[in-house]
């Protein structure tokens, strides 16, 4: 009975083990997006709104995904260099500024996965080995 | 009787503090004065409130604005600037659904002062106007002296603007609303989506109170 009860408790280490080892890419996905979700209520939705939307013809809206999956790449320097001048959004001109943000490389990382997977935009995880790529290409 | 009107003011002041949040008319705020006069050879007592002074700014079309302007409306007061990074859009977001509400309505004016004159000119207030999309004249965008704007946000009981390095200028996001006779009647957090909806429910209240007779 105690050999039994041994391999069940065995059999079920094993299983956990490789069933967190399958979805680690999983987790650190929930991971980022959720703590990606707290950052942007504390430092983007102000202006880009709870759900994305942006403010009429002044702050661009997230909601273009379009737009999010072609410039995954340059986001990164946004997010951390604040952006000026005049950007295209959904066939919609946006002129202004968007101050720095303050937040670390694996803050950015974060931000951007939630920002990236939420209002129908779909572009995966976004990690902090990308982000720092990114951050070496910003103009 | 001296003794008797200390005890009655106190009981009194509660009693509009507490009354009226279920009842059909909204507070009035604001420090208040009971003032004798004599009427057809009586002692008549009455009180007066604190109002909103007298002022003169221009708004987002270059048009001189005072408080006469606003004669005979409600309305709705805030302190903004266009290049807040912080609370504004927040505040503007919401402050749209007000204006929205009561955009065809005559007695209903939205009034938005600038704290930073010096950058918010008038054709800087009417870009953003048009960028907010907000056209007609609902909702005016003011700008004026600095110091008299620092001055006037202290009558509507607000946390008066600071200068700050790094946000630019600290303030707060009170959504104020003001009646017909320029008393005080409401404030409300304008970053808060769930208070700006009472404030269109209160102004709609405000709004079917009966008039009253000139001071």
């Amino acid at each position: 009975m105690k050999k039994l009860a041994a391999i069940a408790f065995l059999l079920t280490a094993m299983g956990c083990f490789i069933l967190s080892c399958q979805s680690s890419e999983d987790i650190e996905f929930k991971r980022h997006y959720a703590g990606g979700m707290l950052l942007y209520q504390t430092h983007c939705q102000n202006c880009h709104g709870k759900n994305g939307e942006g403010l009429s013809a002044l702050i661009p809206p997230l909601t273009d995904t379009n737009y999010i999956s072609k410039n995954r790449h340059k986001l990164a320097c946004f997010v951390q260099n604040g952006a000026n001048g005049i950007i295209n959004v959904s066939g919609k001109f946006y002129e202004g500024s968007m101050p720095p943000s303050g937040l670390s490389p694996i803050e950015i990382a974060k931000v951007l996965t939630y920002v990236g997977n939420s209002f129908g935009n779909k572009t995966g995880l976004i990690n902090l080995n990308q982000v720092q790529k990114d951050l070496k290409e910003c103009k | 009787m001296k003794k008797l009107t200390g005890l009655l003011l106190p009981v009194l002041m509660i009693a509009a503090c507490t009354s009226n949040h279920t009842g059909k008319t909204l507070p009035i705020y604001g420090e208040r004065e009971p003032v004798t006069k004599a009427l057809n050879s009586q002692q008549v007592t009455d009180t007066v409130y604190h109002t909103i002074p007298a002022f003169k700014f221009i708004n987002q079309f270059g048009d001189s604005i005072t408080d006469k302007s606003l004669n005979g409306k409600i309305y709705v007061a805030d302190f903004f600037f266009t290049s807040c990074p912080s609370i504004c859009p927040i505040m503007h977001r919401n402050m749209l659904n007000v204006y929205n509400a009561f955009k065809d309505e005559k007695d209903i004016n939205i009034i938005s002062f600038s704290i930073d004159p010096k950058h918010d000119s008038v054709a800087v207030l009417k870009k953003y106007a048009d960028g907010l999309g907000i056209s007609g004249n609902s909702w005016w965008l003011l700008q004026g002296d600095k110091m008299a704007t620092y001055d006037l946000s202290k009558s509507f009981l607000v946390t008066t603007p600071k200068e700050d390095e790094k946000e630019k200028f600290i303030h707060d996001g009170y959504f104020i609303l003001i009646d017909k006779q320029k008393r005080i009647r409401g404030s409300y957090d304008g970053t808060n989506e769930e208070q700006v909806k009472q404030l269109i429910e209160d102004i709609k209240t405000l709004k079917a109170e009966p008039a009253e007779t000139a001071k």
